[in-house]
């Protein structure tokens, strides 16, 4: 049966990107954000996963206000990027598993998840950039890729709760896989940012610290926020925590925090990185 | 809904040949698209508090934005009323709270 071997949340933002394509990972500048993704790169070299299923936002290459999906899974061979016109350079195709796709829409839909699916689907800098992060030698990259992509373009936005939902539903379907194939759930966006309006550079970093402690510990208090609360507390874009809140879900009720980063500003935004690994409760200060 | 139009136009610029053609010829460029008179001016002034208020989709306006180069933190800053350099210095402020 497949595996969930465990969950990474990472920030998504545009100039991450510009700077890998500048190869300025070591510069004074970039060294200590770069730096805090060395743990992450330990633990995917010993967890092996797979296939990444990776949730984020679309930002306006593959949907348009024409059609726009609440939630939208990928059911390709394989996910290109291209184009988003402000200069960030074109990452190669990343491949798909369509069978693993099938299997993840058949079981949230089976769970009351009517998602729209995809069987062509253009991931931008929010899918590329976390990749790279992740995996940074591109010729090297050992996954196959299923994109989970939730709207925070236009509103009404799923709520976090829903989110939360989702990411239970979604553990169950990777738990329900026939093939021993190890996954890995990536979410991507935040945290805290605002690039529009005369609050813009808006940045809470109290906020996104509780969000930071309470996704580990008690994810359910942050349930209890609505979309538009994310959009005060964490700013217009910082509603991107809808993503952290999916990956949370997909986790057991219990996790280890093995790897955590934050650093502002990256661009306009609070950047961070999570790795998280499925627990038991300790009793007694025993491991069940 | 009543920024469909503006944002639909500033969709189109994932196409290089596009984002060539609104530099070209702004004007020639929005006549394919059915914007308000307060859209294209909003444009014409490159403002974008005024493009928001006309319906403007900041996910799309970057697109735009992009055209003359402006990064997110140049449209931080004009929304602001502020130079860049304080813009910057007060996301920097952000992080020592």
């Amino acid at each position: 049966m497949a595996q969930l071997v465990g969950g990474i949340a990472t920030s998504h933002i545009p100039s991450i990107g510009k700077a890998i394509a500048r190869g300025l990972q070591n510069d004074t500048a970039w060294k200590p954000f770069f730096d805090g993704y060395k743990p992450v790169h330990s633990w995917l070299d010993r967890a092996q996963p797979d296939i990444a299923v990776v949730i984020y936002n679309d930002h306006g290459l593959n949907f348009f206000l024409d059609k726009m999906p609440t939630f939208a899974v990928g059911a390709a061979r394989q996910y290109n990027n291209t184009d988003e016109g402000w200069g960030l350079p074109v990452a190669a195709p990343f491949p798909g598993d369509p069978a693993f796709s099938w299997h993840v829409i058949e079981s949230l839909v089976g769970d009351e998840f009517d998602i729209t699916t995809c069987q062509e689907m253009l991931v931008d800098h929010a899918f590329t950039v976390p990749m790279s992060l992740l995996w940074p030698p591109a010729g090297s990259r050992p996954v196959k890729t299923v994109p989970i992509a939730i709207n925070t373009v236009q509103f009404p936005l799923p709520s976090p709760s829903r989110c939360y939902k989702l990411g239970k539903a979604l553990r169950h379907a990777i738990e329900s896989y026939e093939k021993d194939v190890r996954v890995v759930v990536v979410a991507t966006g935040g945290l805290s940012h605002q690039l529009d309006g005369t609050r813009a550079g808006f940045i809470n970093k109290k906020f996104d610290l509780m969000c930071l402690e309470k996704i580990v510990s008690d994810p359910e208090a942050l349930t209890g926020y609505s979309a538009h609360d994310l959009v005060r507390d964490a700013g217009a874009q910082g509603v991107e925590l809808l993503m952290w809140f999916a990956m949370r879900g997909a986790m057991t009720e219990h996790v280890a925090e093995v790897h955590r980063s934050y650093h502002v500003p990256i661009s306009n935004t609070a950047a961070a990185v999570m790795l998280l690994e499925n627990s038991s409760p300790l009793i007694n200060g025993v491991m069940l | 809904m009543k920024g469909y139009a503006l944002n639909k136009m500033c969709f189109s610029f994932n196409s290089e040949a596009n984002r060539e053609a609104y530099f070209r010829d702004p004007d020639g460029y929005c006549d394919k698209f059915d914007l308000t008179p307060q859209q294209r001016l909003a444009l014409k002034h490159r403002d974008v508090l005024e493009l928001l208020e006309a319906g403007g989709n900041i996910y799309y306006l970057a697109k735009w934005a992009g055209i003359f180069g402006m990064n997110v933190q140049q449209i931080g800053a004009q929304q602001r009323h502020i130079t860049e350099e304080e813009f910057k210095e007060l996301l920097v402020r952000a992080g020592g709270d």
